[in-house]
């Protein structure tokens, strides 16, 4: 299995999460949807030394994945995943950021505190939306984000993105291991590579081509219909009013600082 | 439409970089007819099918599909009674499930909606994937596949279903349960494939392709026990015809 391989099941393993019932799964996708963006609003409104304060949300998010079913494996494996590019941005601060903060009994490098909170703010971000996803699935919160007001060719443009992402990467894994058997365990040459793109671009736009065609056979005028299947109830107001609740609280409060009695 | 004739009458086409596919097509094919189209790689048959439902149009000549003239102010009008079912069911199956992509087409006619989940379960019924419905496109067989891609095309209620390599990539059990179905249609059918034993199940007619021309159109039966006219048109008789016997 090419890492391609793993890379695409790794995107079918959280659709097929969405597809369990769980108390999680059974919400409208514009209520999560809703949620993730206050979550994500909250975690960026954070200060760049400020990483005690933002440490609840993990627990909100420990309890979304209780209620949703979903293993931390699932996510954690994700998380290692994407994690060098969060450390990519935040390896230097230490070093341009050289003023020194007093933490408890230590003295340190004000870049070490932004690197931390770097990191957490970007593991906190990426797992509201892997959760997201593996409670809902992208179809549905695309659909979702549609009926949020996103332009209707944006969703278009993710729907398919997300049915042919697999049919490409199937393509460029078939490309590899036939070019992997006749070239004796070496990566191609520029020259290769740039021809196997070249075909894999073109033969893209002829796959482009015949969906379309396959859209006007079928009545396609420009806009795509889905058949409505979204109903807000009070258990998502709930949701939604609880969570955004539990936001604020955390922004506007810094609650490990006041409950640090209690468990000191 | 009334009826659903098919006609072509002296149809040429020529792809933009110069290469002539049809080469004055004419034949007509009935209401209810189940028609196989043959020919080696590069006679026209795609090239012929795609005519048929306006995604090419004829360079000179007439297509027309029950009373109209297949041209681009009809082409609505064509597709609300042409199901066309591609090569590769990756091609058709664009949407997120296999009831959403089913559901597609009966959208675009601005049904109600009670009416399209009727017409997604017969569909889904008809070619014994109903269980699959939630399924994502890319998670399915190639038999599973290709039986949603029908289902797409079902779903709108044609009059006249357009297939092209309908058993191509298929195992023997599911090319067997495709043969089923096309058998059990009622609807005008016409069947672009290179498998002459598909032919012979279902089409008691056949039309013969070969640059761009045809060059017999007849009863199956007698056409494709004919060696010299298939092995001259770049195919071979069919399996069930070449007397072939296990240990031979």
């Amino acid at each position: 299995m090419t890492y391609l391989d793993r890379a695409l099941s790794h995107v079918a393993a959280l659709d097929d999460l969405a597809r369990r019932e769980t108390p999680l799964t059974r919400l409208d996708p514009r209520a999560k949807v809703i949620v993730t963006f206050a979550f994500l609003v909250t975690v960026a409104s954070f200060g760049r030394h400020q990483v005690s304060q933002p440490l609840p949300l993990l627990v909100y998010l420990a309890a979304a994945m209780a209620f949703g079913d979903i293993p931390w494996r699932v996510v954690l494996a994700r998380l290692a995943i994407a994690s060098p590019f969060a450390i990519l941005v935040g390896m230097w601060n230490p070093i341009f950021e050289a003023q020194l903060v007093q933490l408890g009994p230590w003295t340190i490098a004000a870049g070490w505190l932004s690197l931390v909170s770097i990191l957490e703010r970007f593991s906190l971000a990426l797992m509201i939306v892997l959760l997201l996803l593996a409670t809902t699935g992208m179809d549905a919160v695309a659909a979702a984000l549609g009926r949020l007001g996103m332009p209707r060719v944006l969703v278009t443009q993710v729907l398919l993105l997300h049915r042919y992402g697999f049919v490409l990467g199937a393509e460029i894994s078939r490309m590899m291991r036939a070019h992997l058997l006749r070239a004796a365990g070496r990566a191609p040459e520029l020259s290769t590579a740039r021809s196997m793109l070249g075909g894999l671009f073109l033969r893209s736009i002829a796959r482009a081509e015949r969906v379309h065609e396959a859209m006007l056979c079928r009545g396609f005028d420009g806009v795509v219909r889905r058949r409505s299947r979204m109903h807000l109830g009070a258990r998502d107001a709930l949701f939604v009013c609880g969570s955004t609740g539990f936001f604020a609280l955390v922004r506007l409060v810094d609650l490990p600082r006041l409950l640090e009695p209690v468990f000191s | 439409m009334s009826h659903h004739i098919v006609s072509m009458q002296g149809v040429h086409f020529v792809y933009a970089d110069g290469h002539p596919a049809l080469n004055g097509v004419d034949f007509t094919i009935h209401h209810g007819e189940a028609v196989g189209i043959v020919g080696a790689n590069g006679a026209g048959k795609s090239t012929l099918l795609l005519h048929l439902v306006g995604l090419l149009l004829a360079t000179e000549g007439m297509v027309r599909v029950g009373d109209c003239p297949v041209t681009p102010k009809t082409l609505v009008e064509i597709r609300r009674h042409v199901g066309f079912v591609f090569q590769d069911p990756n091609d058709q199956l664009f949407m997120p499930t296999v009831a959403e992509d089913v559901a597609f087409g009966p959208l675009n006619q601005h049904l109600p909606e009670a009416e399209v989940d009727r017409r997604v379960k017969a569909a889904l019924d008809c070619v014994g994937i109903a269980h699959l419905a939630d399924r994502a496109p890319h998670r399915l067989s190639g038999g599973e596949r290709r039986a949603a891609a029908i289902a797409t095309v079902l779903a709108l209620d044609p009059d006249i279903l357009l297939l092209d390599e309908p058993s191509s990539a298929l195992d023997p059990a599911s090319r067997r349960r495709l043969i089923g179905w096309l058998s059990s249609f009622t609807h005008t059918r016409i069947i672009a494939t290179h498998d002459l034993d598909l032919v012979l199940e279902v089409c008691p007619r056949t039309i013969v392709l070969q640059g761009g021309k045809v060059i017999a159109d007849g009863v199956t039966e007698e056409l494709l026990a004919d060696r010299g006219l298939l092995e001259g048109a770049g195919l071979e008789l069919p399996l069930r015809m070449q007397g072939w016997t296990p240990g031979r």
